[in-house]
């Protein structure tokens, strides 16, 4: 009921590129064209209060080839991954896989990111190629430092919250400065390896 | 009880630190009932959310690793994080159904894939695999008097073709287990609206007021308390909420109640952690 901006206004048909489509479509093997604009799935989003094109104007936009305005979006770092407007879609278009790939996409293009999300998942990604496992203290020093360099204000701002809600994890137990390190690091320098998608190292790896 | 009670056990990241409760409740609870947890050795980290955020690849990739190592012991994995459970999940399926995956990950893990260690819910293998009727005779405490809201939360349930085997918008494994253990299980409306846990380091705006809604809808339909079946969203609401009327709502893991209903140790031990103290309620309605 909220959503009652003038689409027109926010999507304009200007500069469409016709291939964007077929290639969401393609990487995220999910039906982008068969939406037909119901907006369940806008209205049942947890976050769209805070995306500047909610769920269903993305899909649509992406109909239309609005390729840089998709990627970028604020709306594609606010998705959770929540699944409510997958389950909910009539022509089963599961989004949350649509909002990974595009993501992957707005990185690899270097479209500018959410820079709180991003170095946030950065850090977590950073803790698992160190350890094999999450470690929230080494996680949480990196993410900070990130911010620090990146959001100087937002630091400072969120300095004191965060700092309450560690101190109180830590009075309660909940946080270990010791990292808990898997054995078979290799693999997951291999795999992480892997990911990274070149081909010499994915000769090596293979041996 | 059926045969099955000898599972492959990843207990998740956040079982030995955030969800120690979660983790030291579970691995007490299946032994009161039968039901053996064998850890699955040199597990890692299934990527999160994180890895779904940035890199699709390692998406399937790090959880694939736990998939790997459970071929050998064959046995069904017990995941108690949703998240966790979602992403093994997902990883099971596209190395069943993506041969050049498989044959990809079996080459980079040195490893046979054979399809019968299914990743699994906690929730879902204490309500599908336990008697009902044996469980209801081992409580020894009826947790009488306490009104509960069961709470979901967003990718236990969904999305329906990878979880399956509760309703996505209705759910109620978990209202039954509450009902078992003696409890008055409250009717309401957030089941299923996502906490937003993932965004709690980044965007503590956003969560406070997903948290915060979820808890006044609770406390609007009645409940005393909330129960989740997730790590994730467990230390969310109990951090994250501010609910206007200043009355903050203790939130238990599933499986403290149960093993409080069964009348195991170390129960106040666990509850002592928690950022909203639950034990003046439980003292009020005499449980504890």
């Amino acid at each position: 009921m909220k959503d009652v901006t003038p689409l027109g206004q926010k999507a304009p048909v200007v500069a469409a590129d016709l291939s964007f489509s077929g290639l969401v479509q393609r990487r995220s093997g999910e039906d982008i064209h068969s939406c037909f604009y119901c907006q369940k799935c806008t209205a049942g989003c947890p976050t769209a209060f805070v995306m500047d094109y909610k769920p269903a104007q993305l899909l649509r936009m992406i109909q239309l080839g609005q390729r840089e305005r998709v990627l970028g979006s604020k709306a594609i770092w606010m998705c959770i991954g929540c699944e409510a407007c997958g389950t909910r879609c009539p022509n089963d278009i599961r989004l949350a896989p649509v909002m990974d790939m595009l993501r992957q996409m707005a990185i690899d293009e270097g479209y500018a990111p959410e820079t709180a999300i991003y170095s946030l998942h950065r850090s977590f990604l950073d803790s698992i190629r160190l350890w094999g496992r999450m470690h929230e203290v080494t996680m949480l020093a990196e993410f900070k430092t990130r911010e620090l360099l990146t959001e100087f204000p937002v630091f400072f701002q969120g300095l004191l919250g965060d700092a309450k809600l560690g101190a109180g994890l830590l009075l309660n137990g909940k946080l270990s400065f010791i990292p808990d390190r898997i054995k078979r690091m290799e693999q997951i320098k291999a795999l992480y390896e892997e990911a990274a998608g070149a081909s010499s190292q994915e000769t090596e790896v293979s041996g | 009880m059926s045969t099955a009670t000898k599972y492959t056990y990843y207990p998740g990241c956040t079982s030995e630190t955030t969800a120690v409760e979660f983790g030291r409740s579970t691995e007490a609870v299946c032994e009161a009932l039968g039901v053996e947890l064998i850890e699955l050795d040199d597990w890692n980290c299934c990527g999160a959310s994180s890895a779904h955020t940035l890199d699709h690849e390692l998406a399937m990739a790090l959880p694939g690793r736990n998939v790997a190592l459970a071929q050998e012991g064959g046995l069904d994995m017990v995941i108690p994080c949703p998240a966790c459970y979602q992403h093994c999940r997902d990883a099971d399926i596209k190395m069943r159904e993506d041969q050049a995956w498989r044959e990809k990950m079996e080459r980079i893990l040195d490893f046979r894939y054979q399809g019968e260690a299914r990743p699994r819910h906690l929730l879902e293998v204490l309500s599908n695999d336990l008697d009902e009727d044996e469980l209801q005779e081992k409580v020894v405490k009826p947790l009488e008097g306490l009104k509960v809201a069961s709470y979901y939360g967003c990718v236990l349930v969904r999305p329906p073709e990878l979880t399956g085997w509760d309703d996505p918008e209705h759910p109620v494994t978990m209202d039954r287990l509450m009902a078992v253990l003696g409890t008055e299980v409250i009717d309401w409306s957030y089941k299923v609206d996502c906490c937003g846990a993932s965004m709690t380091l980044a965007r503590g705006d956003i969560v406070a007021e997903l948290s915060t809604k979820i808890i006044e809808g609770a406390a609007e339909a009645g409940a005393d308390c909330i129960v989740s079946a997730c790590g994730m969203c467990e230390i969310n609401l109990d951090t994250r909420q501010a609910p206007e009327s200043g009355k903050k709502m203790p939130i238990f893991y599933l499986t403290e109640l149960m093993a409080l209903a069964l009348g195991l140790p170390n129960v106040e031990k666990w509850l002592r952690r928690h950022a909203v103290d639950p034990r003046p309620l439980l003292r009020e309605r005499g449980l504890l």
